[in-house]
């Protein structure tokens, strides 16, 4: 089963949460955490383990060969996302708007736009006990997050059967990121707090997910920090709500040194458990 | 006419919040854009007006005239975002796939494929409870584009700051080092990074660090929540001095910077003591260090 913690609002938990409950899960079974939130990846700061698999990540981008070109100017006439330019005498590639459509390249009429590999970021393996942690990085300088999170995906899939727990730490917002990162899951966690941005945002992301037709539950996360309008909110529209946690200072400092903090506040080890048998009924009813 | 950008890397560390309230100081001084299109949430303080609502296109996407389509294959064939599978013996266009890239208008035998332009989301301009214009927008459900939409934001913006000769433009980025932060940065003045003593925020300034070099911009940082862990203070105040990142201000952990959202209105309207006194600070210091 495929389980994405997301939200839309940044900041509130989604990795804290993600790291605790696997680490907690991975007591009694085999996990795997796959860091999705490839622009800011945080999994990696509380789960540690040994690495035992790296590799490159690579997008294909057109390449120029002067010599064999006529300047026709069907490649810029073709790109949508003006990634190639023609000038007197010259074509011009930016590699960070290029989608990898292969377009220009295919429909060159002297072939002289190869695809060729460009890294755009790394993916790295890691093992602990019954964790399974992979995460992937973004180059800096690299704007597009999309295809390296469905590269990821990829490998999970080759990498992992069914069968066993896969959670995925998705980046912020509702735009393509966070579609690219939920839209082959099974179930997805919307982590949020009881702020006025927290229910904005939270919002948002339940329309996101209604349009991908997702089944999802909610966290509220620093219980006590706002008001009620979320917990009204997720009543009056039917919206599970799994856990709360409530705000803590110790959770905070215990976060702010890369420390799991669920062993620590008995308080949180119970909301965990109650998202255990949550999402274990879930597999069940998948299953049934 | 100068623009300020607040950038945090890290969602969550206060950004919104603290934006909102250099808002509130510069007055009717600034123009304020929210840039964080995709969870835009500073309206919920500025209250703005939503005097111009304008649609927002850009992109395309695939249509398919399944009159004129001889099922060849081809268009499937050739997308490298598996957009066009064959469902019921129908190719069809799964739109959250389609990158618009028009590959396969070009290659389609029979011309049944066109690009149609997508309406993306909104973009406003308003004015604000306390008298400031605003341009905001509102992204739609998983549409992409972002990085233009956060363009078109700044570019209104900049119109009005020019039209109604205004010294500042505040613009609150979005989280992360992607697309939408590039667009947000290019060519803004100074940057404000936000961030938080913990593990996760210094990575995370770190790397959109990294990207504010490559626009050669000049920084400055606020540490918000800074008692919450002093040495992972110390740690980042370290890294600013040896980035010569101009330190703005610690800002200390206070409830009444949640309480102040919770009722609708910036810090420094809520805040009578140190929170309002520091984003005070803060802001002369902004100021000052933008116009050098």
């Amino acid at each position: 089963m495929k389980i994405a913690i997301a939200s839309g609002k940044g900041g509130t938990g989604k990795t804290s949460l993600a790291t605790n409950l696997v680490a907690y899960l991975a007591e009694n079974e085999e996990v795997v955490l796959i860091d999705l939130d490839v622009e800011e990846p945080n999994s990696g700061l509380f789960i540690k383990g040994e690495l035992i698999h790296s590799e490159d990540k690579f997008k294909m981008i057109p390449q120029w060969e002067e010599s064999s070109c006529s300047l026709c100017g069907l490649c810029q006439k073709t790109c949508r996302f003006n990634a190639i330019i023609q000038l007197a005498s010259d074509i011009i590639i930016f590699p960070e708007l290029c989608h990898s459509c292969y377009a220009c390249s295919e429909l060159c009429p002297s072939s002289s736009l190869p695809m060729i590999k460009e890294k755009m970021g790394e993916l790295k393996h890691y093992k602990k006990n019954n964790i399974s942690f992979i995460e992937s990085r973004l180059l800096i300088g690299q704007e597009q997050a999309v295809p390296l999170i469905s590269q990821t995906h990829d490998y999970i899939d080759q990498h992992f059967p069914n069968g066993i727990l896969k959670f995925y730490d998705s980046p912020p917002g509702t735009s393509c990121p966070v579609i690219e990162a939920t839209k082959e899951v099974d179930f997805v966690i919307l982590v949020t707090e009881p702020t006025p941005f927290g229910l904005h945002d939270l919002r948002l992301a339940i329309e996101t997910m209604k349009v991908l037709k997702k089944d999802f539950g909610v966290i509220i996360n620093r219980e006590g920090i706002g008001n009620n309008d979320v917990l009204d909110y997720c009543k009056n529209e039917n919206i599970p709500v799994l856990a709360k946690i409530k705000n803590n200072r110790k959770i905070a400092e215990l976060y702010s040194v890369g420390k799991l903090f669920y062993k620590e506040i008995p308080e949180v080890e119970e909301q965990l458990k109650e998202i255990k048998n949550y999402i274990f009924a879930k597999q069940k009813e998948r299953r049934a | 006419m100068k623009e300020i950008v607040i950038i945090s890397g890290k969602g969550g560390t206060g950004k919104t919040s603290i934006t909102a309230s250099l808002a509130y100081l510069g007055g009717t001084d600034v123009v304020v854009g929210d840039c964080d299109v995709d969870a835009a949430d500073m309206h919920l303080l500025m209250k703005p007006d939503f005097t111009i609502s304008e649609e927002f296109y850009s992109g395309e996407l695939a249509v398919i005239d399944q009159t004129k389509c001889i099922q060849c294959g081809k268009c499937e064939e050739i997308c490298r975002f598996k957009a066009l599978p064959l469902i019921n013996k129908k190719y069809v266009v799964k739109p959250l796939n389609c990158e618009g890239c028009g590959y396969c208008e070009k290659i389609c035998p029979s011309n049944a494929i066109t690009m149609e332009t997508q309406m993306i989301g909104h973009c406003y301009i308003s004015t604000t409870r306390i008298d400031n214009q605003m341009v905001h927008a509102c992204l739609g459900i998983g549409a992409e584009n972002s990085g233009k939409l956060v363009a078109k934001v700044k570019k209104e913006a900049n119109r009005i700051a020019r039209q109604s000769n205004k010294e500042f433009i505040i613009i609150d980025g979005s989280p992360g080092i992607g697309c939408p932060v590039a667009a947000s940065l290019s060519g803004a003045h100074f940057v404000v990074l936000v961030t938080e003593p913990s593990v996760a925020g210094i990575h995370d300034l770190k790397r959109v660090y990294e990207v504010v070099k490559k626009f050669k911009i000049k920084a400055g940082c606020i540490i918000n929540k800074y008692d919450v862990n002093t040495e992972k203070s110390q740690e980042i105040m370290d890294y600013l001095s040896t980035e010569k990142i101009i330190h703005i201000s610690n800002l200390p952990y206070d409830e009444n910077f949640t309480k102040a959202m919770v009722n609708g209105k910036t810090i420094v309207e809520y805040d009578k003591n140190h929170l309002r006194k520091s984003l005070i600070e803060s802001w002369e210091k902004i100021k000052f260090f933008t116009n050098i």
